[in-house]
């Protein structure tokens, strides 16, 4: 006869604990009750929800298979309302009655919510669950004003997530500084600076004395007299345990249901674990602790009554884009013993405190760098003697094989301080399960799942121990702005940023670099359509003088040609330039294109105007060119008119940037003259029909271009040109050609989201596409109206002094 | 190093884009003068890998990266930023005055001669 053991609490502490026992052998038929109806989320990460980069389903930790695989009966959107201690029942609101033989409350906690006339007013939220994220991502929209009442962990995060979303923001706090309860007044103050930095209004300290409005909020008054406007407020102001259900059954409770190092309350057959416990006086509402007591409740009740709970030390990180906060541990310095040691650097808004006593490590706030959280944490755990590290110990020097770190590692140590994983285990399962990805690891052990902040390391890992580590797509720019293409597209769109000095300002190390200052460039031209500030400081040579640099510092012409297709007059437009400017070469390209080489920055202009011919962009990572047959004209074969279509496809896309450079093949029939299959789009002329295919190359890398989609007409084949062009302007990373993207993504997923999405979406992208080539100019026509003074003209000295 | 600066006036500092560089030659040399927000420094217009014009080189704080492939000099020293590539271009002492840029050409040094 099994037990019956019921969990009331669907939260990441009662869930977790439960994933303890079902590790260990067990007895056990397991009930779990939780009033949200959603399954096991990471709670931690809904601002990343609230801010976009994540989805609600990205954030699951336990998908309902999860439940089924271990005959767990999930009761999910119910709520117990008593327990019936005598019968050893839980009875949950509509009178349903459940028997166990043992309980666990994981009651977890709620919002607190001071106690403020008006709070009761519409558009005035909590966020603390899914369904308030939900509720707040409904409301949130470009220009709305909110009030976040709460300058702590969580207000900050929903502030930014709110902002991302075009809110107006401003965070409103008790205290004199921010995150008071993490950082000293020094820290607060960095981060106060950060976070305005990003565009949110920042009022210290402010005690919202009500909240005023018809019916609806409008506002908030302060003790001062003052008032905000705010069409939406966000109380987060902490949280209180959910400890209710215990206090009513006459547990031990205090501000939490007490339990005692085993997890055990004073009812010999209920335990609990989470927010809703109080441990030696302490309640907890950081997650790795709690997992800490799901481990020891799990040991408890399965009958090992090994493991006992002693508390931890808190650690907390901030989890807003570019703004790196990490605390841990005591930031008391006041008390008896305390040493401190501090750096500070206000222009790059670096702040590091440790608190030590007897050369042992007590406390750390990290600010604007905790590239050594994890050093500083081992030392912390550790216990370690720092006396021969003190004279580096604001700088630990880093390990110059990555691998070495890793090694030196005990297999004892906890790499993922959320969920209680060690280096052995990781190690074990990689060995076990011929694990080679990030997300595999995530998978068997749950490390990394939690808050993050160990997946540097866990890469390291298994980068050191299996020989065929595949890493990740979630490529970075550059050391400069450390952020992948997806956060950075998001960053540009949501913070409106629209000059390339801005996103390095905010998000980089304010200098940026030959790599990321024309990827940022041209990442703002496509967000904004055109619409960006250009600076072309950020552009590479090319870019800046519209010709592409040769070895010798002379540049290379190529007027545009379109679709192969010249003119006598042309011709002899090039021919007497060539003459004039005694050109050194002159050659026909693989493009159907002529190229002038060796002409100097200062004739450009003149050569340009003399040409007569709009820039053919061979210099740029842009719309190159299309490459044509005579098709129907003059081919006895053609079948289709592809040197019209080729002319109309580079009409409609000229002079449009791209992730990297492409070029563009229109055939008349399937002999394939101009080689449509291998260029970045080709369109592949049929009887009676047009195949549009995309992902192909001939140079680097060979690869036959993938059917995209086969349609009648010619303007339906531009379409669908158009779609694809724009999606791969949009979802590429910089300087990834086609044929690695369509690779990357895979056709399905690209016809998916183009020729077969929905009407609306195939408008959104053409729209945009509409919008940029409504701002998209020759940029030869430069060569009259320059830039600066100076663009292509030599500077000559004012007087030549001898010297 | 020279106690008496013999000062050659180049052309007005609004010639120079911010975070950009210009190429000027004086006297047989061909110097770049770069404008970072709030100063004016010059080099050697010369990358001493391959001849590259450094004065059309991406500015990343004070080094630029020379446009052919890519070596990076620190624009205050000459040096170098990367210890394996040995050799370093020379740097003029660069002044504004009433919007005019003085080089001189005579002060040019490189940080490997301070070095030695």
């Amino acid at each position: 006869m099994k037990e019956q053991l019921v969990v009331v609490g669907n939260g990441m502490a009662g869930v977790s604990c439960v994933e303890q026992i079902l590790k260990q052998p067990h007895n056990f038929d397991i009930t779990i009750f939780g009033d949200e109806t959603h399954v096991n989320y990471n709670r931690i990460l809904l601002s990343l929800v609230l801010a976009g980069e994540k989805s609600a389903e990205d954030i699951i930790i336990n998908d309902i298979d999860w439940y089924q695989t271990n005959d767990i009966r999930a009761r999910l959107g119910v709520k117990i309302a008593s327990i019936d201690r005598d019968k050893k029942v839980v009875i949950d609101e509509n009178g349903g009655v459940t028997e166990y033989d043992k309980l666990i409350l994981a009651t977890g906690s709620s919002a607190f919510i001071p106690p403020i006339p008006g709070v009761d007013k519409k558009n005035v939220h909590v966020f603390r669950t899914l369904d308030d994220t939900r509720a707040l991502l409904e409301k949130a929209q470009p220009g709305l004003k909110v009030a976040v009442i709460g300058g702590g962990l969580l207000g900050l995060e929903a502030a930014r997530g709110l902002q991302v979303r075009g809110c107006e923001v401003t965070v409103v706090h008790l205290m004199e500084t921010l995150m008071e309860r993490q950082l000293d007044a020094t820290g607060g103050d960095y981060l106060k600076r950060k976070i305005e930095s990003l565009g949110i209004r920042v009022l210290l300290p402010q005690q919202t004395a009500a909240l005023f409005g018809n019916g609806r909020v409008d506002g908030l008054r302060f003790a001062s007299g003052e008032e905000l406007e705010a069409d939406l407020v966000v109380i987060a102001a902490g949280i209180r345990p959910n400890a209710e259900l215990g206090r009513k059954a006459g547990l031990d409770v205090r501000r939490g249901i007490v339990v005692n190092d085993y997890m055990e309350t004073s009812d010999p057959h209920i335990y609990s674990v989470g927010e809703c416990t109080e441990h030696r006086g302490q309640t907890f509402g950081l997650v790795a602790p709690l997992f800490e007591q799901g481990r020891v409740l799990a040991s408890t009740i399965t009958g090992k009554r090994e493991a006992v709970f002693t508390g931890a030390s808190p650690a907390a990180k901030l989890k807003i884009m570019g703004v790196d906060i990490f605390s841990a541990g005591s930031i008391d310095e006041s008390a008896p013993g305390v040493e401190t040691v501090r750096y500070e650097d206000p222009p790059l808004g670096v702040y590091k405190k440790l608190l030590l006593k007897d050369n042992q490590l007590l406390g750390v706030i990290l600010v604007g760098d905790i590239e050594d959280e994890h050093t500083y944490m081992d030392w912390m755990r550790s216990g370690t003697d720092l006396t021969p590290h003190r004279r580096q110990i604001l700088f630990p020097p880093r390990e110059a094989d990555p691998g070495l770190e890793v090694a030196a590692m005990p297999d004892s140590d906890i790499i993922c301080g959320c969920n209680g994983v060690s280096k052995g285990d990781i190690v074990q399962a990689i060995h076990a399960h011929d694990i080679t990805t990030l997300a595999g690891l995530k998978e068997r052990t749950r490390a990394s799942t939690s808050c993050g902040t160990c997946t540097g390391l866990c890469e390291k890992l298994l980068r050191a121990v299996t020989p065929d580590f595949q890493e990740e797509t979630r490529t970075t720019l550059c050391s400069c702005v450390p952020f992948s293409y997806e956060q950075l597209r998001d960053m540009i769109r949501g913070q409106k940023l629209k000059s390339v000095e801005e996103v390095l300002n905010i998000y980089g190390n304010r200098k940026g670099c030959e790599v990321c200052k024309p990827a940022l460039s041209y990442l703002l031209d496509m967000v904004w359509c055109g619409g960006h500030e250009e600076d072309r400081s950020a552009r590479f040579i090319n870019d800046r003088v519209h010709a592409n640099i040769q070895k010798d510092g002379t540049f290379s012409v190529v007027p545009r040609m379109r679709g192969g297709v010249t003119t006598p007059d042309e011709l002899r437009r090039i021919a007497d330039v060539a003459d004039k400017y005694k050109v050194p070469m002159v050659k026909v390209t693989g493009s159907q294109r002529i190229d002038l080489l060796g002409i100097k920055k200062a004739d450009l202009p003149q050569v340009w105007a003399d040409l007569g011919m709009p820039s053919g962009q061979a210099y740029t990572k842009g719309v190159r060119m299309v490459k044509t047959c005579v098709g129907t004209e003059f081919c006895r074969f053609g079948v289709q008119d592809s040197t019209s279509a080729g002319i109309e496809l580079e009409r409609r896309l000229e002079n449009l940037f791209t992730p990297h450079k492409f070029k563009m093949g229109v055939v008349g029939c399937p002999r394939n003259c101009a080689e449509a299959t291998v260029k970045d789009l080709g369109l592949v002329g049929q009887d009676g029909s047009w195949q549009v295919v995309v992902g192909g190359a001939a140079g680097k890398s060979v690869r036959k271009a993938d059917l995209l989609i086969t349609v009648e007409t010619t303007e339906q084949a531009l379409e669908a040109s158009d779609l694809f062009f724009q999606y791969y302007r949009e979802n590429a990373n910089y300087l990834e050609r086609s044929y690695d993207f369509v690779e990357r993504l895979g056709i399905e997923k690209i016809r998916k989201e183009t020729v077969y999405a929905p009407e609306a979406d195939k408008h959104k992208l053409l729209d945009r596409l509409a919008r940029s080539k409504a701002l998209a100019k020759d940029a030869w026509l430069e060569g009259q109206a320059p830039v600066s003074p100076t663009q292509f003209v030599q500077i000559q000295p004012l007087e030549v002094q001898s010297a | 190093m020279t106690s008496v600066r013999a000062w050659t006036p180049i052309t007005e500092a609004d010639n120079i884009p911010t975070r950009e560089g210009r190429a000027v030659t004086v006297c047989d040399q061909e110097i770049a003068i770069f404008h970072l927000q709030d100063r004016y420094l010059t080099i050697e217009n010369k990358c001493p890998h391959k001849g590259g014009p450094l004065c059309d080189g991406i500015v990343s704080g004070t080094t630029v990266v020379c446009p052919l492939h890519g070596r990076r000099f620190d624009l205050e020293t000459g040096m170098p930023v990367r210890a394996s590539e040995p050799s370093c271009v020379a740097t003029f002492p660069t002044r504004v005055e009433d919007g005019i840029i003085f080089v001189d050409l005579g002060g040019g040094h490189t940080g490997q001669e301070e070095a030695a």
